[in-house]
């Protein structure tokens, strides 16, 4: 029971954190609350179902295809429909809900509303104490450790990496001290979508594929972003962690608990907009404020 | 008798005939009160009776949103809320449809002031993640104890509104006038009599200055919260006892999100708006189920709709056409219809070179 709560709590924070970093990025350096981000997640999936089970591609090619023409998705979406309206809040929001409906739309005219599996990467099982793991599960760990930690030292090492944290610090400033605000916007968006992509890539063998999977990861993302501070990375990938755990450990725990999957982050994000609602690791600015 | 009658078709003519959009919503209105008489089909009334219902349902989302601001991402609540009390008040207790629908809008009132309070500490993005978390914590709830609450089917057996579809449209179509008669007068910034509008609207453009004004934000914003409940609650009753079942898709996100495509379709804080996007969108969504093929194009079509709008015309439908059609008079703020050269109270010369 406790080594299964452990691992599994792992491959949902770590794949809540990857998605939850690639949100909150977007969110730091545009102000954008992009609800379409968990689509990009499905479409992934998606595409890596058409590829390794309808074309019978092999797997890493497909995966690495995949993610980088979801990356273009996201750019194309950025620059046809959030730069436009980005000046109006509700404007972002409702254009995100109705890509993430288009998307879904589309999966579920394509190919029904039926769940589908995909067949692992690797084969075989590993034991841990009593409980036994797929070397899949163990991959996906692994895949969330080296995605986090790649983009971390692009965050902290690189020019690109610079430019992001300084216009989600001041974007008017950064403006001035020459940076190409829209370019950076554009770029941070496509390795946001990438970022959704590689989350996709690392659960579609472990979750079932179907066309409403975007709507649970979103409302906990949502949590893990206010958990640990809007636009706060680092916040936002150990929020990711704790909700991964609050999560298996209700559905593991609690008599019918995976009900109370979503309710168990709303509860903690509502408790920390009103307890400290700039989470655990975020600034609130000043224009902001009440 | 002569001399009210007298005044009467000069109210007809100064207020309704002069303003196109005015002269629109009265052939729209005697439209809908034909409709039984046209074609009396259960499928087709029946559909239209849903339509009513989700116009307050919008409607009630743009008293919140777009008059006070506070865009509420989880509205299906007090939808839910409603839909399961009428539920349980009707088949657990027995209550007739007049007494559980007001019960029903009054127990989401309720719900919205418990969304209220905490909501209202927060402000932009922080409130409508706030909102939004709570349905989905009371789906969570109503799956864990089905025991009382029917579970993922819901709870069935709920009384129909009436005996025939011609009734139940009669009744749902009056309260839909009426909901959307009280929630203009509530939101009117124009109103000499309700000052309510204007504090809305004010708080809306900058809520720090409404305050530093000497108003009570904190009451407003729950005032709203509660009228925007409360209608929403109406909508949410009339729906049980329309399809006779409340279930969890009820409380769903497609719903709440539902309510915002509706009315940015529409265009937001104008009541008018989330009419025109309901009943464009709801009867033409419902009726592409009839077919095959459109059963799975219809929200694949709504969505491109939605950002068609978006990005063309982002004050919505109803803004759009009405700015084609009227002009105001500066001289004298009167609606006018857009062909004529001068206005018809003033004289004042409405285009000017």
């Amino acid at each position: 029971m406790i080594e299964m709560i452990l691992i599994n709590g792992l491959i949902m924070g770590g794949m809540y954190a990857i998605l939850a970093m690639g949100f909150s990025l977007v969110f730091g350096v545009g102000r954008i609350l992009n609800i379409a981000h968990t689509a990009f997640y499905m479409v992934t999936a998606f595409l890596i179902f058409i590829s390794t089970n309808i074309l019978r591609f092999p797997m890493l090619p497909s995966a690495i295809v995949s993610v980088f023409l979801v990356m273009g998705l996201g750019m194309v979406c950025f620059w046809l429909f959030f730069d436009r309206v980005k000046e109006h809040e509700t404007a972002l929001i409702i254009i995100g809900i109705s890509l993430a409906l288009l998307f879904q739309e589309i999966l579920l005219l394509i190919f029904g509303g039926s769940y589908r599996g995909i067949k692992p990467f690797v084969d075989g099982l590993v034991l841990v104490g009593d409980a036994s793991f797929t070397y899949q599960q163990v991959l996906a760990i692994v895949a969330s450790v080296i995605t986090l930690t790649g983009v971390w030292i692009i965050l902290k090492k690189t020019s690109l990496g610079l430019a992001i944290r300084s216009i989600s610090q001041d974007r008017e400033v950064a403006n001035l001290m020459g940076i190409q605000v829209d370019r950076i916007c554009l770029i941070t968006f496509g390795i946001s979508a990438g970022l959704a992509a590689i989350a996709g890539v690392v659960v579609a063998p472990i979750f079932m594929v179907h066309p409403l999977m975007w709507a649970n990861p979103l409302i906990i993302i949502l949590a893990a972003t206010v958990l640990g501070g809007m636009g706060s990375i680092k916040g936002s990938v150990i929020a990711s962690f704790i909700l991964g755990y609050a999560e298996t450990i209700v559905v593991f725990m609690v008599p019918e608990g995976s009900f109370l999957r979503g309710a168990v982050s709303m509860a903690i994000m509502i408790s920390t907009l009103l307890i400290r609602p700039e989470g655990l690791f975020g600034v609130i600015f000043e224009e902001e404020l009440l | 008798m002569s001399g009210y009658l007298f005044w009467l078709t000069r109210w007809v003519k100064g207020e309704i005939i002069a303003i196109p959009g005015r002269l629109l919503a009265a052939v729209f209105l005697l439209f809908l009160f034909l409709v039984p008489g046209v074609s009396s089909h259960p499928y087709f009334l029946d559909t239209l009776t849903l339509t009513a219902i989700f116009t307050i349902y919008a409607a009630s989302w743009d008293v919140l949103a777009g008059f006070t601001g506070q865009v509420n991402l989880g509205h299906a609540l007090f939808f839910g809320i409603a839909a399961y009390t009428v539920a349980f008040l009707n088949v657990h207790l027995g209550f007739p449809p007049w007494a559980t629908i007001p019960l029903g809008g009054l127990i989401s009132v309720l719900g919205g002031f418990i969304v209220g309070f905490p909501a209202l500490r927060l402000r932009g993005i922080y409130l409508s993640l706030v909102t939004l978390g709570f349905p989905i914590i009371l789906t969570g709830l109503i799956l864990v104890f089905g025991a009382y609450t029917g579970g993922e089917l819901g709870i069935s057996g709920i009384a129909s509104l009436s005996g025939s579809s011609v009734k139940s449209y009669y009744i749902a179509m009056g309260v839909m006038v009426v909901s959307l008669f009280v929630m203009y007068k509530f939101t009117d910034a124009e109103s000499k009599i309700i000052r309510i509008g204007v504090i809305l609207h004010a708080i809306r453009e900058d809520e720090i200055t409404a305050r530093s004004s000497g108003i009570n934000t904190t009451n407003y914003k729950l005032l709203a919260f509660a009228v925007s409940g409360f209608f929403g609650g109406i909508a949410g009753s009339l729906y049980a006892h329309s399809i006779r079942v409340a279930g969890p898709s009820t409380l769903d996100l497609f719903l709440s999100f539902q309510a915002i495509l509706w009315t940015v379709f529409g265009g937001m804080r104008t009541i008018y708006g989330p009419v025109v996007g309901v009943f464009f969108l709801y009867p033409l969504t419902e009726f592409l189920r009839i077919y095959e093929i459109g059963e799975h194009l219809r929200f694949i079509a709504m969505a491109v709709v939605m950002i068609f709008i978006l990005l063309y015309m982002p004050e919505g439908l109803t803004i759009w056409v009405r700015d084609k059609m009227e002009v105001i008079c500066p001289r004298c703020k009167l609606a006018n219809m857009m062909i004529r050269r001068s206005c018809r109270a003033c004289g004042a010369p409405l285009h000017l070179k």
